[in-house]
């Protein structure tokens, strides 16, 4: 398997403060990856560096071999990069349909087109089946801000998929999901995912979700990678116990207490 | 080619017939005002298409007054009266301007964007306002317009400009619905709701509002030679801020729902004040502002979306109560 | 030398009045994020009433002292009046809303506003120059300047010295910084936010109104003033970063001594030299000079 992500020596500060540093990364075609780590370990803050939100302060991405650091967002969607988000980031007051629509019309424009008509049936149907991919298409006609949280996050990945890229970061695809839910959707995601070889790197804070879907995890910590390797043995690992898996016990058992 | 035109396009080119019997048959002052009407009305358009990226420009008139002001230039100092002429060059000047104007301005959003466009608005009408060569605030008149070297006189001249006024109109209305329409079209309404994804959708936000920009200079620039012409004359007015908040007046009361919706506004709107003032001189203000309020409350999609839920009666789907995640 | 002395004390005097009339501009937004183009509406007011008021009273022959007492009360009953109905009647029911919708409701408040000037005060204009001409001149550097522009140059660092003050050392002011930084919070903490917003509102249009107020002896008084405070107000506040007291002090400042350069070095360039500055400001620095920083969005 060739890779197509390489970070090397990846930083990045705000003012004194240390988000991120010494993240070296590599991702392998197709592979999926997990990422484990309390919050403010630096784990969004790497995703935001590699698909160009963030410009990192030092260090460099490479992508199949190709410098991408501090890249525009836009061209590294282009290369075949994309993202999903914590907080899903749709066109709320559209419907689902519209959503996936936008997505797939900007994903086919390569140059700007102004005068001819976007929407077609042929682009309509490529739309409901990106929806069905996800098993959504019954909530196509419905405004995003009517739907429940989890669909939210479906629709969020799913427009981060139109352009079919390579590398697939999900931010918490599961957050915020009621606890018996969340292994259906993940489910659902990867069937989706393996079928067009995307490679996929996921935030997650439930350890059975990583164990389950994922044979290799990275353990952020304080901005730096603590453990990297086969799922089994990083989470065998006693500074991975310790400093993250206890934390996230801690935080599962508070964020249990709330939603009860 | 004809079979791409959609409701919209189809109700504007029947529009060219209709106005056409509209100006042989309706009394001169009407006439008169439709023509007007369709001048401001285009700058309204400008407005709109802005609105749709979720940009509203407090100085769209800088551009209606490039339009009038390139056409009463080229008559003062170069002579040049014709139509066809005129036109292209008021869209040459704006799509200049608004090219390296939009530079800057692109980056802004929500109400920078507005107070931005205002300042810049405003310094065109100190310019013009200070310049005695150009009659300063009282402007100056336009050499009456000719056709292709053809020069009407009369009641033909009046009604040859009229055509020349509703054609043009109805043609920039016509690509305007096709712009809206268009990728780029949809790229903007994306950016109203979440200019991030955009960007991660794998396109430029930026280049979409600065086109949109442009193409709303171009068009309101029309109207302002359009409107220029009809009247026979331009004065700084034209680029101050009240004017352009009247151009965002009826873009919100008419919303963003049709192209056609800003056209027929601008028009109901102008024969409204002729008797609002006649009736009451010092609330006519006081109307609008008491409209605008009401719409902004209670029909925020503008007059239009009651045109709208009439054509489709029915309601968008409630969520079910038992909405479930998938997969169960 | 000379030149150079005018276009300090006028561009002083400019920037006094540019930053009375736009200080509660920056103040509302500051606080409510609310962008009030209804602010020309208050300075108007406070104008007209001002005018009027000192019309009024001049005719009836009474001391001459008395006159400068007609002035901030004309611009607190302006203030207070307009600042309650608008706030009370129409505002609060739209707190929370698109700060772009937001611009949108107060230019419809504008716009009534300006009728009901000329309905109250019809469309004739008010000169009521006598405040500014029984306080003489004095010389400055052989140059003669009236007195009262002096004065509203004190009034002017009065307002701004006692507005930092009481944000910045007073228990109020704390708490209104509490209620800019987080409104829910603060609602949450028991603080009163309705009230808060009340009483910023009513102050910052009665500030609005002064700046009319004060201003009204120096000009001719009449239609059309309220578009054309507003707009410099603009500059003003966008210039020095929305929001921010001190921030309005420097714009008005630079846009004050931006307009007095043009009047004593190029005359024609006067209407326009305030936008120039605005826009060259802020293609340097895109939010003003004083502006927060954004924070994280995803």
């Amino acid at each position: 398997m060739t890779t197509i992500l390489e970070t090397k020596n990846l930083e990045r500060t705000f003012g004194a403060v240390v988000a991120a540093s010494d993240i070296n990364i590599t991702i392998k075609e197709g592979e999926i990856l997990g990422v484990i780590g309390s919050n403010g370990a630096g784990k969004t803050t790497f995703v935001n560096m590699v698909t160009g939100y963030l410009t990192p302060s030092s260090g460099q991405i490479l992508y199949r071999g190709q410098d991408i650091t501090g890249k525009p967002t836009r061209e590294i969607t282009k290369l075949g990069i994309c993202r999903s988000f914590q907080i899903p980031q749709l066109f709320l007051e559209l419907s689902v349909i519209d959503n996936a629509l936008i997505a797939l019309t900007i994903a086919k424009q390569t140059r700007p087109v102004l005068l001819r008509p976007a929407i077609d049936e042929k682009l309509r149907a490529e739309a409901m089946e990106v929806l069905a991919r996800f098993g959504i298409e019954q909530w196509a006609e419905q405004e995003i801000t009517t739907l429940p949280q989890g669909v939210r996050k479906l629709v969020d990945i799913a427009m981060a998929t139109v352009s079919k890229p390579d590398l697939l970061f999900l931010d918490e695809p599961t957050s915020g999901v009621s606890a018996d839910e969340k292994m259906e959707i993940m489910r659902v995601l990867i069937d989706a995912l393996k079928s067009t070889n995307t490679a996929v790197l996921f935030i997650e804070h439930d350890m059975e979700i990583v164990e389950t879907f994922s044979p290799r995890v990275a353990a952020f910590y304080e901005g730096t990678i603590l453990a990297d390797g086969p799922t089994a043995e990083v989470l065998a690992n006693d500074k991975v116990r310790e400093y993250v898996i206890g934390g996230e016990f801690h935080r599962k058992a508070t964020s249990e207490e709330a939603v009860s | 080619m004809i079979r791409n035109l959609d409701r919209t396009e189809i109700t504007l080119l029947a529009g060219i017939p209709f106005l056409i019997a509209c100006g042989l048959l309706l009394p001169q002052w009407v006439v008169n005002y439709i023509q007007v009407s369709l001048g401001t009305g285009l700058v309204a358009l400008g407005v709109m298409i802005q609105m749709r990226a979720g940009l509203v420009s407090f100085g769209q008139g800088l551009y209606f007054c490039i339009g009038g002001y390139t056409a009463g230039l080229a008559g003062k100092f170069f002579g040049i009266s014709d139509i066809f002429v005129l036109l292209l060059m008021g869209i040459a000047t704006s799509v200049v301007i608004s090219g390296v104007l939009g530079i800057l301005i692109r980056r802004y959003r929500e109400i920078f964007f507005a107070m931005l466009t205002m300042a810049v608005s405003m310094i065109l009408f100190g310019m013009l306002s200070s310049s005695e060569e150009l009659g300063s605030t009282d402007g100056f008149n336009l050499l009456p317009p000719t056709y292709l070297g053809w020069s009407p006189e009369g009641e033909v001249a009046t009604f040859t400009l009229y055509i020349a006024t509703v054609l043009p109109a109805i043609f920039c209305a016509i690509v305007l619905n096709r712009y809206l329409r268009s990728p780029m079209g949809y790229v903007n309404e994306a950016i109203r709701e979440n200019e991030l994804r955009v960007e991660y959708l794998g396109t430029s936000a930026h280049q979409a509002v600065h086109i949109t920009y442009m193409i709303a200079a171009a068009v309101s620039s029309i109207g302002g030679v359009l409107w220029a012409l009809s009247l026979g004359h331009v004065d700084p007015e034209m680029t101050n801020w009240t004017t352009s908040g009247q151009f965002v007046f009826v873009a919100i009361l008419s919303g963003t729902g049709s192209i056609i919706a800003p056209l027929v506004g601008t028009f109901l709107l102008e024969i409204l004040r002729v008797y609002a003032v006649d009736i009451s001189p010092n609330t006519w203000q006081m109307i609008l502002g008491t409209v605008m309020l009401l719409i902004i409350i209670f029909l925020p999609k503008g007059l239009w979306s009651l045109v709208e839920r009439k054509r489709n009666p029915k309601q968008p789907k409630q969520p079910e109560p038992s909405a479930k995640v998938p997969g169960e | 030398m000379l030149i150079a002395v005018a276009i300090a004390v006028d561009g002083l005097g400019f920037a006094a009045w540019l930053f009375l009339s736009s200080v509660g501009l920056t103040l509302i937004y500051g606080v409510m994020r609310i962008l009030n183009i209804a602010h020309g509406g208050f300075y108007a007011l406070g104008a007209y009433s001002s005018a009027w008021a000192i019309g009024l009273y001049t005719q009836t022959g009474n001391t001459i002292a008395l006159t400068y007492l007609i002035i901030p009360v004309a611009a607190l009953v302006a203030g207070v009046v307009a600042g309650l109905l608008i706030e009370r009647g129409i505002l609060r029911f739209m707190y929370g809303r698109d700060e772009v919708l937001m611009v949108l409701v107060t230019y419809a408040i504008f716009l009534i506003l300006e009728d009901v000037t000329k309905l109250i005060w019809g469309t004739e204009s008010y000169v009521s120059y006598q405040p500014a001409y029984w306080l003489g001149t004095i010389d400055v550097f052989g140059i003669p300047y009236t007195v009262y522009k002096f004065m509203i140059i004190g009034v002017a660092l009065l307002v701004g010295l006692t507005l930092l003050i009481v944000l910045n050392k007073t228990r109020t002011g704390k708490l209104l910084l509490v209620v800019i930084e987080d409104r829910e919070v603060s609602s949450a903490l028991g603080i009163n936010v309705a009230l808060f917003f009340t009483v910023t509102f009513v102050v910052g249009a009665t500030l609005g109104a002064l700046g009319g107020a004060l201003a009204a002896p120096e000009i001719s008084v009449s239609p059309g003033i309220s578009a054309d405070i507003i707009i410099m107000a603009f500059a003003v506040i966008v210039i020095g970063g929305m929001g921010s007291i001190g921030g309005a002090m420097i714009g008005a400042l630079i846009v004050g001594l931006a307009r007095a350069a043009s009047v004593h070095l190029y005359p024609p360039a006067e209407l326009f030299s305030i936008y120039l500055v605005m826009a060259a400001v802020l293609a340097v620095k895109p939010y003003g000079l004083f502006a927060l920083a954004e924070g994280r969005k995803i």
